[in-house]
């Protein structure tokens, strides 16, 4: 289990805008009647991106209220969950796996690159305070490992020059292209494949 | 080899692209009617002469557990729920499904759920796919617009909705009832068996659970029969399956294969083999790492099916396929694993939330040498403590890898960690983890 804590400054107040105000109610729509707590974590996931990337106390009791459920239990959903940031992360948000697929191709040289480029430690904000990064458990992409993700991109097939390059368009505020950085096309064996030829040359 | 008339899964590496107009030309959607108006006894007993195991891990067969749904449907509304919470290490078939045949999925999705008399089914998906779950959701808007789905779905008379649920980065939402719990709204923590969930599931109701590949095979194997599914592979552990070759292979890939594929055909043939020459091999861990791994020696032979695994004291589990080279500290990897797992207990049980920290500060000593010559057998004494000693299966897929570690590797780990007790040599150092040895010696 992980420890997770909410940040020491909160602020005061938090209310969905328009447009989050809108998708919360299609999401809770979504669920059978009577059973909108379902929907908790659809709102959470709305309130970090309204509140630049992160979720505030403020939101967690705003949440409770519209879905008409105690405090506590979206306490609960938003601290056992680890994709929920409790507090404040960089614009981009780097999450570089190192669980084992990962680790045995070298993510180590992936963390090294984001010391150099964006802070000592992980989970610290970089100076320009746009980036934050952290190691996370497997994201599921062992076989183009190793890899990272960025907000809601993958980074693919990654070494530490590839990273290192990535990491330096993100600090000049550009969004380097998600995907495979070895010029291979999805999880295809790269220039061994044996199966589904016929599409391949068609 | 298998032949590519016989892969299900033709887009797999997204040649074709994934729109419904081009899963229609590859088979999707041809007569889904047809198939319906079969009936479903006929869809289920298809689905059982297939002998279709469950590919989320467990291999559980898919038609007996349709068949436990309610025959008639009562008060309560029957659930269909799709685990797409991939998040064991070394798998990532699911996201290929998600991205590049997201029409199977849907098809599947309204076979199973007319089969299991669901008009509600969730896709559950873990939160880091979100880019991945967009693609799914326009392929469902794609779908809802032609009618496939929705009001008389394809024009069989049956209402089915199709809704996706993001995860948020909890591993243990894969296992079935967490995830229930999960979709209700609660943090994910497994819930007691019995009552399984095809009876009291989701919200109370009768809910059936696959995982993403097992249905998305159905229409297929619908479509060629069950006997030309069940002739694939060997008795029992039948078809085709997606593998997810991961690790110190010179190409890692995901490849679909026959059942009962030698390893290493799998390892040579589409990995393009082991990084260093097959000598450099030194153990693979066999179906995602919660499996225990398998040393060099026996990979020569090896089979990869639920059984044949299951004879070695290993399993196929969800057919990602780590491979070790000697490059690599094996005891560090395994504490690595066992760090993922400290990682992810939900905490609810004791034996599991404690143990699973034992473990893996255990393995980060024994991988620095730091370890007393007595730690060996503890930790396969904490291991049995924790193995069927908690609600849910973590238990098992955390302590099974330690316990694979110890019974093919457990000579390293002594040569490396020969210490004395220090309690032994120097009684006055209070350390902490070697109370227990104090303890020992003076009772």
């Amino acid at each position: 289990m992980s420890l997770r804590r909410p940040a020491k400054d909160q602020p005061e107040n938090f209310e969905f805008n328009s447009s989050s105000l809108e998708e919360a109610n299609t999401i809770v729509s979504k669920y059978p009647k009577g059973k909108q707590q379902s929907a908790v974590m659809a709102l959470l996931y709305i309130a970090q991106r309204q509140n630049n990337n992160w979720i505030p106390l403020a939101a967690m009791k705003y949440i409770a209220k519209f879905l008409d459920m105690p405090y506590i239990k979206v306490y609960e959903v938003a601290t056992f969950y680890t994709m929920y940031n409790l507090s404040p992360v960089g614009k981009y948000f780097i999450q570089v796996c190192t669980t084992t697929p990962c680790m045995i191709r070298g993510a180590n040289h992936l963390v090294d690159a984001c010391k150099e480029k964006i802070s000592e430690n992980e989970c610290e904000l970089s100076n320009d305070k746009s980036c934050s990064w952290m190691e996370v458990e497997c994201l599921g992409a062992c076989v183009n490992a190793p890899m990272m993700q960025i907000n809601d991109d993958y980074y693919e097939d990654l070494d530490k020059e590839k990273t290192i390059k990535i990491l330096e368009k993100i600090l000049k505020g550009e969004t380097p292209k998600p995907g495979s950085y070895r010029g291979r096309v999805n999880n295809e064996p790269e220039n061994n494949r044996k199966t589904l030829m016929d599409y391949k040359n068609a | 080899m298998l032949k590519d008339k016989d892969r299900i899964f033709q887009n797999l590496y997204n040649d074709l692209g994934p729109d419904l107009s081009s899963s229609q030309k590859r088979g999707d959607w041809t007569n889904t009617k047809e198939l319906i108006e079969k009936g479903r006894d006929w869809i289920i007993n298809e689905v059982k002469t297939s002998q279709l195991r469950g590919r989320g891990g467990a291999g559980f067969p898919t038609g007996i557990k349709w068949s436990f749904a309610p025959k008639e449907v009562g008060s309560r509304p029957h659930y269909l729920v799709i685990n797409g919470d991939e998040s064991e290490p070394g798998t990532c078939k699911d996201r290929d499904i998600l991205r590049f045949e997201p029409h199977k999925l849907i098809e599947g999705c309204l076979i199973a759920a007319y089969a299991v008399q669901a008009h509600v089914c969730y896709i559950y998906i873990r939160g880091e796919y979100f880019i991945d779950g967009q693609k799914l959701q326009a392929a469902i808007d794609e779908a809802y617009k032609k009618k496939l789905i929705g009001k008389n779905a394809a024009g069989t008379g049956w209402d089915l909705d199709i809704y996706i649920h993001y995860g948020a980065g909890a591993y243990i939402c894969g296992e079935e009832t967490a995830l229930l719990e999960s979709l209700e709204g609660k943090k994910g923590q497994p819930r007691l068996k019995p009552p399984f969930p095809a009876l009291i599931g989701l919200y109370g109701c009768p809910t059936i659970l696959n995982n993403v590949e097992t249905i998305a095979v159905v229409p297929t194997i619908l479509r060629r029969g069950g006997k030309w599914f069940a002739s694939l592979g060997r008795e029992k552990n039948t078809g085709t399956k997606i593998f997810c070759i991961s690790g110190n292979v010179n190409n890692p890939c995901n490849v679909e294969e026959e059942m009962n594929i030698p390893l290493k055909e799998l390892i040579e043939v589409h990995a393009g083999g082991v990084i260093g020459g097959w000598d450099n091999l030194q153990a693979v861990i066999p179906g995602g790492s919660s499996m225990p791994l398998i040393p060099k020696n026996k990979c020569e032979t090896l089979t990869m099916d639920f059984d044949s695994l299951m004879a070695e004291k290993s399993g196929l589990g969800t057919a990602g396929i780590v491979v070790i080279n000697k490059d690599q500290d094996i005891i560090k990897c395994m504490a690595r694993i066992a760090r993922f797992y400290k990682h992810e207990s939900c905490g609810q049980c004791t034996p599991c939330r404690e143990g699973s920290g034992w473990m893996w500060r255990m393995l980060e000593r024994m991988a620095k040498g730091e370890a007393t010559k007595d730690e060996v057998e503890m930790l396969g004494d904490v291991t049995n403590q924790i193995a069927g000693h908690t609600i849910c299966a973590f238990g098992e897929g955390s302590s099974w890898p330690v316990q694979g570690l110890l019974r093919h590797f457990k000579k390293e780990i002594e040569e490396r960690n020969n210490l004395d007790l220090i309690v032994e040599k120097k009684n006055t150092i209070p350390y902490l983890v070697d109370q227990h040895l104090l303890d020992k010696k003076n009772a």
